[in-house]
């Protein structure tokens, strides 16, 4: 587990969080029919919301999958923190800001069970290869060196309390947290999402075959 | 009191961005923004590499329009090697039309995926319905047949990706000079006629038609708050063509005003003599804008609803009766409004699988000419390639040296473009759902997102760029070793 310094921001004083104020209550033949379900949270950290559409692209199946399984926290609902204890919790993307760090870490508090999906999360995948590069190179090119800078003005780069701060490498996310399952891929298939989630909600052990693993 | 509102993250969209809004002792909206938080870096670390890595590495930009950043990365691939459209050679017809083919799929799955998956479920449920519901679970809940219809029309358009670029996600068929592969009779017929697993082409066009109902029944229920709601102006900007319709692989850059007057129109090859960006402190995603009109007056907007105010026809026929409603309903003028552009969208999911319908019955799709070999000495080394990503116009630029070897990237994607008119968007519903209210509930919070979803932005695209380290954090592993440090 990671053992950093930042505060986590809070609504203290006159700052209001949009999912802090009274929300509509659910409907309650809506909350019936979640009712005895498998708690799952998905969120994407830095990667290209691809392994997420994965997700979609089980297809049909999804409806199966459903049957078992609610969605809490995840980038196609608006619960934006986890608001109960899971038992899964789907991560796509590397850590490159404390925002990452953070929410990984809520995650994993708030997880039974913790999937790398995809090879950013697995790896670091392609958004690691800046790792490779200097910052101050990084800056300057992004900044400063950009052909459509405006002319006649200070080039400046983006510097603000709102902002997260950006990790100077981008990280595997079983370098900040353990993590349980690993889904290499960029992206894994539909099918292999589908298989690990089938084996966990039917209670059996995970069983990723190497022929549906893809590194590509 | 005053005080700050913040939605964070937004979400029914791709990427991170958080939206804060100053509210003054008198409730007053002072300012309301989207910050976008994320960064990657692409334009850098692409350095160095073979140029025809980059269609490869950088469609992972983007996990939902990656044909629009493989086809772009393609076309400027080509003016390198001599073959593309700064050239007078040109790649071969079967090698663009299956590009094309592969980007009206694109176009397809990824409207269906923002519209239906995203929008849908808060048009049916209203933006003040509970945040568990107002989703495609509740809608799941709600109406489960649509749902059914929605998920194989996604699949339909998914595995006709598979089919032309050889996987669903990040694919690998095109390659300079043209393509590595073409569609076979067999493969064809089966989106044309469907099977066990896929529906045919008939029933995408019947599902693709629902959407669009699905938005009239929302109109005709919400008229006037459809009709005011983030009243955002801007300029619009799409390729067309020689007739000034949209073109969403190749064509010149046309600008228009309010009144549809042509305010520029460039070949895209001259884009650094025409757009500057500006960077804000606040947010790692910049405001491009048109250098001689300035960033109030020269802001773009770009995707659906630019498309569908700029295009005077389509093609193809129940597109074109949709788009005549709509210029109509419009009077003539373009349309500002952001929830127009959801009409826009559904319009432009009718479009594409006609685009595809008329292209699966092209012979040329069958045929072998796939690449055009370039010589070495028709090698410049230097290309910009520009196409109509589903979210708007998005632009790749690259050079290399005689090696072969990338030296310099510039990307300028489409929610980029929209950076300015989202914002406005923004600070237009926030003044309307949030201005003078003592008490803030959730609801009106959403109202704001709704605002921004209505773009379909995409902050993962946006944030190719890498940026600032503003403040030093140190993150240790599980026995103390630094990990990291983050600096200012």
């Amino acid at each position: 587990m990671s053992n950093h310094t930042v505060k986590i921001p809070s609504s203290e004083g006159n700052v209001i969080f949009s999912h802090e104020l009274a929300k509509t209550p659910v409907d309650a033949a809506f909350l019936a029919s979640q009712e005895g379900k498998i708690k799952v949270s998905m969120i994407a950290l830095v990667g290209c919301w691809g392994c997420t559409l994965s997700f979609l692209d089980m297809d049909e199946r999804i409806f199966s999958l459903l049957e078992k399984v609610t969605i809490l926290r995840s980038s196609l609902t608006d619960v934006k923190r986890i608001t109960e204890r899971c038992v899964v919790g789907f991560v796509e993307g590397g850590v490159a800001s404390e925002e990452n760090i953070e929410t990984l870490e809520h995650y994993r508090e708030n997880c039974d069970i913790l999937i790398s999906v995809g090879a950013c999360a697995v790896w670091g995948g392609v958004p690691s290869m800046r790792n490779l590069v200097s910052l101050t190179e990084c800056l300057e090119e992004a900044y400063i060196h950009s052909p459509t800078v405006v002319a006649g003005v200070i080039p400046i780069i983006p510097n603000h309390p709102d902002l997260t701060k950006i990790t100077t490498k981008v990280y595997p996310c079983h370098e900040v947290v353990k993590m349980d399952y690993f889904i290499p891929g960029c992206p894994p298939n539909g099918d292999a999402i589908y298989k690990v989630l089938d084996d966990l909600v039917n209670g059996r052990p995970v069983d990723l075959p190497t022929s549906m693993n893809r590194y590509d | 009191m005053s005080r700050k509102l913040v939605i964070d993250p937004v979400t029914r969209i791709e990427g991170h961005g958080k939206v804060i809004i100053q509210l003054d002792d008198n409730n007053k909206v002072t300012d309301a923004k989207l910050l976008v938080v994320e960064f990657r870096g692409f334009e850098k670390f692409i350095q160095g590499h073979p140029y025809w890595e980059a269609p490869m590495l950088l469609q992972r930009i983007c996990g939902i329009c990656f044909v629009s950043h493989h086809l772009c990365g393609a076309k400027v691939l080509d003016d390198m090697v001599g073959v593309g459209y700064s050239t007078h050679n040109l790649i071969t017809p079967t090698a663009e039309k299956m590009r094309r083919l592969g980007h009206y799929a694109q176009q397809l799955q990824s409207h269906a995926t923002a519209y239906f998956y995203c929008i849908v479920p808060e048009m049916m449920m209203g933006m003040d319905a509970a945040p568990e519901m107002r989703n495609v679970l509740g809608l799941a809940t709600a109406n489960p047949a649509l749902v059914k219809r929605v998920v194989m029309l996604r699949k339909w358009g998914q595995e006709l990706i598979q089919a032309v670029l050889g996987k669903r996600m990040h694919g690998i068929s095109s390659i300079p000079g043209g393509v590595n592969n073409n569609l076979t009779a067999e493969v064809r017929d089966r989106f044309i006629n469907g099977d066990a697993t896929i529906p045919s082409m008939a029933q995408m066009l019947e599902y693709a038609m629902e959407g669009l109902d699905l938005f009239y029944d929302f109109h005709e229920k919400n008229r006037a708050m459809v009709d005011s709601f983030g009243d955002a102006p801007a300029l619009d900007m799409c390729l067309v063509d020689d007739n000034g319709d949209v073109d969403y692989y190749h064509g010149k850059m046309r600008i228009i005003d309010n009144d549809k007057n042509i305010v520029r129109e460039l070949d895209y090859h001259d884009y650094l003599s025409h757009f500057s960006e500006a960077t804000e402190e606040w947010s790692y995603m910049k405001f491009p804008f048109l250098k001689e009109l300035g960033r109030e007056k020269g802001s773009v907007r770009v995707g659906p609803l630019a498309r569908v105010n700029v295009t005077k026809s389509y093609s193809t026929p129940l597109a074109q009766a949709a788009l005549e409603k709509f210029h109509a309903y419009n009077k003539g003028k373009s349309s500002n409004k952001a929830l127009h552009t959801n009409w826009a969208r559904a319009i432009e999911i009718i479009h594409s699988a006609e685009l595809i319908s008329a292209l699966l019955s092209d012979p040329d799709l069958q045929k072998d000419q796939l690449v055009v070999t370039a010589t070495e000495a028709m090698w410049t080394g230097e290309g910009v390639g520009v196409v109509e990503a589903p979210r708007g116009t998005l632009l790749h630029h690259y050079r290399a040296n005689k090696e072969g070897n990338i030296t310099f990237a510039n990307l300028v994607v489409a929610t980029t473009q929209n950076n300015q008119v989202i914002n406005r968007t923004v600070r237009s519903v926030a003044q309307d759902y949030l201005g003078g209210k003592a008490e803030i509930t959730e609801g009106m919070m959403n109202a704001i997102e709704v605002g921004i979803r209505a773009f379909d932005p995409c902050l993962s695209c946006a944030t190719h760029a890498l940026g600032d380290m503003p403040l030093e954090v140190t993150l240790l592993d599980a026995k103390g070793n630094q990990l990291d440090e983050r600096r200012k």
